[in-house]
């Protein structure tokens, strides 16, 4: 009995540690590193970079990529598959101590690898796209500040690490989207993302504060061993916290409304920050966070929730919209929506959604891309309404584009198939009815999506041509911006397939992302129902779509009722949030202004204005006749002998 | 009748006293012998050197804790650091004195007793070489000023508030350019030290009085029969409470605080501004040497019943020092005001009850020393053809016109303003740590309060120079000669050097807080 005692483990059960990293993966922060040099080389170097500059960046991210790779298949010879790098200590404040460390985890290393190989094709494509922008230099330079700060926040190995990067990101997204700040709605739309990021940001801040006060560390090592110990609702309003922070920095709802505004910046920065890689950053914290998300079967209720009405608000509205980036942009917080669901589902589930989220960035950043060169043929002309028949004028980006749209409406054999649709089958798999409200949630917004993508490839590319009088012969974009187009493709046809059996496998070394402890729930259909349910909801939103738009559409926008109406408003989100926070918020402004001006500006200006006027009475004793002054040093000397006269007879003390 | 048995003398320990009086002897004969084209140069050598050498022996004596001739004169901690302070200090303020290229002929007028405003007067202040008698005068105030701090009884005490003043009243008459302000300034400084002097002298009668009553010991002036004759004393002392009154008055006369404040602001103002600056250092520093000394040796029994008073009257100076500075629209006086709420800060010092207290008035003194040097620096260089231009109005826009000066003046400001990093902002922390500290929590309230008071003019001339538009008056800024920028540089590096990196000059001051008796 005693030996078993001594040689029990000292750690509690679900004790999460990491090796040092050693040999080759010691140099991981040259990940960070060397994109966040030629940021700064770019920005500084100022105008005598604007010939090369472009380039600079472009290889900078190719090398990260490169580098990427080394150390994913340096990570798959090692026992745990995680590494972890401490390079200094980066707070040390009291109790609190921030270590400036890395980790690198098959997460991570996924991350890694979308973040570089897409972000690689993206800057690729950006060369030409922005070739006749004056600020090419200065875009690549913040595009290379994203994408170093982006890999901080994948990489670092405690939530102060994650937040020093999440905000960073923010900056970057902030300076890309007002890219064109001479534009009043870049500007605008900048300021909106920042400030609807801030709500989300406070909540990620005030979590890690919690982790802070009750674990007294942002270590994820020491955080995931010590949740265990916490209470029910500590964990709940931690997990809550953080949710805040994800929805925030994903879109999803409640703070959705800054992601399709986003799309005023590049088309490139739409594609790499706000499809592929920045807005999975929320995907990426609760997967990272999946111990906390675990502990609390509340908290997973509501980020399924959340995931599920998202997705299904992300796709009523995109099937309203005109402007082929915000469709593409409410496609995106949809299909981020079903990403929460997958890690909302915990278990097996995580990975699924991490898969989901691979191949999204996949096709996402190709649809994009896609849509980038329509404009690029098109005059930046960014209405559906004004396109069709575009196939016959612009082959590649037609059929580069068909594999995207294909991917994500999730036919088989394309990615979003096999990604999507286990998402689907794991909505099932739950114990009560909430089964039925989420799967069917999930099977709905795969039908809405077919709906609203269908459409989208047709009136763009198919149907009668309804371009405005100044374009008479849309062409096609130059190389450089296909080839990356076709790769994408190329990712989004097979990245699915490829990718549904071995990631899950992958990733179960990372920490708490094993699935295998929990015991399968029995779905309340059949996987097999399931499947040809959601094949058949995707047909028939296709078909419908195709049916209706297959001979264009009106170019102007017609009378509709009032589920259209609703759509088109972004179902009155806006307007919930206007008189909900911005009037009483305005409200609280002019009041708190309103007592400021008068209640603490009057008390202050009051009592300067006392000092002020009692300055200037007292100035006035200040004669400048040595008679007067005598007078006052005799009084005062009268004055002083007094009191201490007082003092000693005992009146005074 | 017996021999005359003379006390044993340490000439060594007085050796600084000493050499800054025989250098003034030494410039006395220089005006006779030397030719007056040298003079100038000579007069200057011989004060600095004297300075120099005189800083040289209190560093060798840096040890000495001992009581000489006769028990005249105490030289301990507090008496070496601040002989030393004062030193430093004067050589900054001589080096101020000695400047001769921003004006022709210097700051001082070239004979004194020419008509004021007549036409003589006006041809002699176009550029003859200004009366280097101040050399002189100033030895004879530093020497006093050395007696002074380490006076270690009260006769000898008045003996050095005498030989420190008067040569102050003459230089303050000094002035080269508006020479009835100048002259006025001197003939009431002159009129109300001489009336203090009296308080103070008539003080020192009552406490021998005092001394005299008490049954056993032999009467005297002298600070440890004083300190005895407190801590036996059987009866109601009102001898000793109206002698201890009437000698604080004295020395907060000197000491410019309120309300024996009067003469600051018009004697700041008149007189030439190296001399102001030597006054609003060293003279600071003497008379709160003496303070020091009078209520932490002489009269320590009587603490608890001084110190609510000194303490109202600390309150008073700082809270008449910071709200009348807030209108006044002439630098000079701004600064005058600023000095006078800073006499307040000190006696916060002066009554908090413990070493600390000694420590952090000294290192105080120090500190505002090095500043308001450096800050009347700038004023000699703010100038036009009539002279100095010190209204404010003439201030603004100075930021543009001279970013330089304007940036170093906004620094010394911060510093009177006690922002971080800045060696007024390490100077109160550690008066007020030491009043908190020894339970004075009321005057370190009043002291924070002032505080913020006191800031806004600082930070209105901030404003003037910095956001507002040059007007067709404001002056720029000489170029200063290597003395004044010597003097500015020490300044402003030791106010920057004192916020940064406090700990030496805290630590020599924390070892050198234990009078003798």
């Amino acid at each position: 009995m005693m030996e078993i005692l001594a040689k029990a483990p000292v750690e509690p059960v679900g004790a999460v540690t990491y090796a040092t990293a050693e040999g080759l993966l010691g140099s991981v922060w040259l990940l960070v590193a060397i994109p966040l040099v030629s940021a700064a080389i770019l920005l500084l170097l100022g105008r005598r970079a604007d010939r090369w500059g472009h380039w600079l960046g472009v290889a900078s991210v190719g090398v990260a990529f490169l580098l990427g790779l080394t150390y994913f298949f340096q990570l798959r010879g090692l026992e745990n598959r995680s590494v972890e790098l401490s390079l200094w200590d980066f707070i040390a404040v009291g109790d609190l101590r921030v270590d400036f460390g890395l980790l690198f985890d098959p997460l991570a290393a996924v991350f890694v690898l979308l973040i570089t190989g897409v972000g690689f094709l993206i800057h690729l494509y950006a060369v030409e796209y922005m070739s006749h922008d004056p600020g090419r230099r200065r875009f690549f330079a913040y595009f290379n500040l994203f994408v170093a700060a982006m890999l901080l926040l994948v990489l670092g190995n405690n939530y102060v690490m994650l937040f020093f990067g999440w905000e960073g990101v923010g900056l970057a997204s902030y300076l890309l989207i007002s890219f064109w700040y001479v534009r009043p709605a870049a500007a605008t739309a900048g300021k909106k993302a920042f400030l609807m990021n801030r709500v989300g940001d406070a909540g990620l801040l005030i979590g890690i504060f919690i982790m802070f006060a009750t674990l007294g560390t942002t270590q994820y090592d020491e955080v995931f061993t010590g949740v265990g110990s916490l209470t029910a609702t500590t964990v709940l309003l931690l997990g809550l916290l953080l949710l805040l922070g994800a929805a925030g920095k994903s879109g999803q709802f409640p703070l959705q409304a800054w992601l399709p505004d986003a799309m005023e910046g590049p088309t490139p920065v739409s594609a790499l920050i706000h499809a592929a890689t920045m807005v999975t950053a929320g995907v990426y914290l609760i997967a990272r966070s999946n111990p906390i998300f675990s502990a609390n079967s509340t908290l997973q209720l509501v980020v399924v929730s959340v995931g599920a009405l998202t997705l299904l608000l992300g796709a009523v509205i995109g099937m309203a919209k005109d402007d082929i980036k915000r469709v593409l942009a409410w496609s995106t917080v949809s299909q981020i929506g079903y990403m929460f669901l997958g890690v909302g589902l915990g278990g097996a589930a995580y990975a699924l959604a991490i898969v989901h989220l691979l191949a999204h960035g996949f096709f996402k950043a190709n649809m994009f891309l896609g849509a980038g060169s329509v404009m690029h043929g098109m005059k930046d002309q960014v209405d559906i309404r004004r396109f069709g028949g575009l196939a016959k004028y612009m082959k590649i980006t037609w059929l580069t584009f068909m594999a995207g749209w294909l991917a994500i409406i999730g036919l088989p054999p394309f990615s979003g198939f096999f990604s999507k649709e286990p998402i689907i089958v794991a909505a099932f798999e739950r114990d009560d009815w909430t089964a039925w409200l989420f799967g069917l949630a999930a099977l709905l917004g795969a039908g809405l999506t077919a709906f609203y993508m269908t459409r989208l490839f047709v009136l763009t590319f198919h149907g009668p041509a309804r371009w405005t009088e100044e374009i008479d012969h849309p062409h096609e974009s130059p190389k450089l911006m296909t080839i990356p187009l076709i790769l994408l493709a190329v990712g989004s046809i097979g990245a699915g397939a490829l990718m549904v059996g071995p990631v899950p496998e992958w990733l179960e070394a990372t920490a708490g992302l094993g699935g295998g402890s929990e015991a399968a729930h029995e779905t309340v259909l059949s996987h097999l129902a399931i499947t040809i349910l959601s094949i058949g909801v995707t047909v028939i939103g296709a078909g419908l779509a195709w049916f209706l738009f297959r001979r264009g559409t009106a170019t102007e926008p017609q009378p509709a009722g009032v589920l259209v109406t609703a759509a088109r408003k972004n179902l009155y989100t806006d307007a919930v949030n206007e008189t909900v926070f911005e009037k009483p918020g305005i409200f609280l402004t002019r009041a708190l202004v309103y007592l400021d001006n008068r209640g603490i500006d009057g008390l202050v200006n009051a009592l300067a204005a006392g000092v002020g006027g009692g300055s200037g009475r007292l100035r006035r004793l200040q004669t400048g006749f040595v008679r007067s002054y005598a007078t006052s040093i005799l009084a005062g000397a009268l004055l002083v002998v007094a009191a201490f006269l007082a003092v000693e007879a005992g009146w005074l003390m | 009748m017996s021999e005359l048995k003379l006390p044993p003398i340490d000439y060594a320990a007085l050796a600084p006293t000493l050499i800054l009086l025989g250098a003034a002897l030494v410039g006395v004969l220089v005006e006779a012998f030397v030719p007056r084209r040298r003079r100038h140069v000579v007069q200057l050598a011989v004060a600095l050197l004297a300075v120099l050498g005189a800083l040289t022996m209190v560093v060798l004596n840096a040890n000495d804790r001992l009581i000489t001739i006769g028990g005249a004169i105490a030289i301990d901690g507090p008496a070496l650091f601040l002989q030393g302070a004062i030193l430093v200090l004067a050589a900054m303020a001589l080096l101020l004195i000695g400047e001769r290229t921003v004006e022709r002929g210097g700051a001082f007028v070239a004979q004194a007793a020419v008509t004021a405003e007549s036409v003589d007067d006006r041809r002699q202040a176009e550029g003859a070489p200004g009366a280097t008698e101040v050399y002189p005068l100033t030895s004879f105030a530093v020497g006093g000023m050395l007696i002074f701090v380490a006076a270690n009884d009260l006769l000898t005490m008045f003996i050095a508030l005498e030989v420190l003043s008067l040569p102050l009243y003459l230089l303050c008459a000094l002035a080269r350019r508006r020479r009835l302000l100048s002259q006025e300034a001197a003939m009431k400084y002159f009129l109300l030290g001489a009336y203090a002097s009296a308080f103070f002298l008539f003080g020192v009668a009552l406490v021998y009085g005092f001394t005299a009553g008490v049954p056993g010991r032999s009467a005297g002036v002298d600070f440890a029969t004083i300190h005895a004759a407190v801590a036996e004393s059987p009866s109601s002392p009102v001898l000793l409470f109206g002698g201890m009154a009437l000698i604080a008055i004295g020395l907060l006369f000197k000491a410019g605080a309120a309300p024996f404040h009067v003469w600051t602001p018009d004697v700041y103002q008149g007189a030439p501004t190296p001399i102001t600056g030597f006054m609003a250092a060293c003279t600071k520093v003497a008379a709160f040497g003496a303070l020091l000394r009078v209520f932490h040796v002489a009269f320590e029994g009587a603490r608890w019943d001084f110190t609510p008073v000194l303490g109202t009257v600390a309150v008073l100076t700082m809270l008449v020092g910071a709200v009348l500075a807030v209108t006044q629209t002439d630098i000079k006086r701004l600064l005058a005001y600023s000095s006078i709420a800073n006499a307040g800060y000190l006696l916060v010092g002066v009554l908090a009850p413990t070493s600390d207290g000694v420590s952090g008035t000294m290192f105080y003194l120090v500190a505002y020393g090095f500043s308001v040097l450096a800050a009347f620096a700038v004023v000699t260089l703010v100038r036009d053809a009539d002279g100095e231009a010190t209204h404010l109005s003439r201030w603004a826009g100075l930021g543009q016109r001279s970013p330089f000066y304007a940036g170093l003046f906004t620094f010394i400001l911060l510093a009177f303003a006690g922002i971080p990093l800045t060696s007024g902002f390490t100077s109160k922390f550690a008066v007020f740590s030491a009043a908190f500290d020894g339970g004075q929590g009321w005057l370190v309230i009043a002291g924070v309060l002032t505080s913020m008071v006191l800031a806004f003019p600082y930070l209105r001339v901030v404003v003037l120079m910095w956001l507002s538009e040059p007007g067709e008056s404001t002056p720029a800024v000489v170029m200063p000669g290597w003395l004044t920028s010597a003097a500015l540089t020490i300044g402003v590096v030791a106010t920057l050097v004192l916020g940064v990196f406090p700990q030496p000059l805290l630590d020599l001051a924390a070892g050198a807080a234990e009078f003798v008796r």
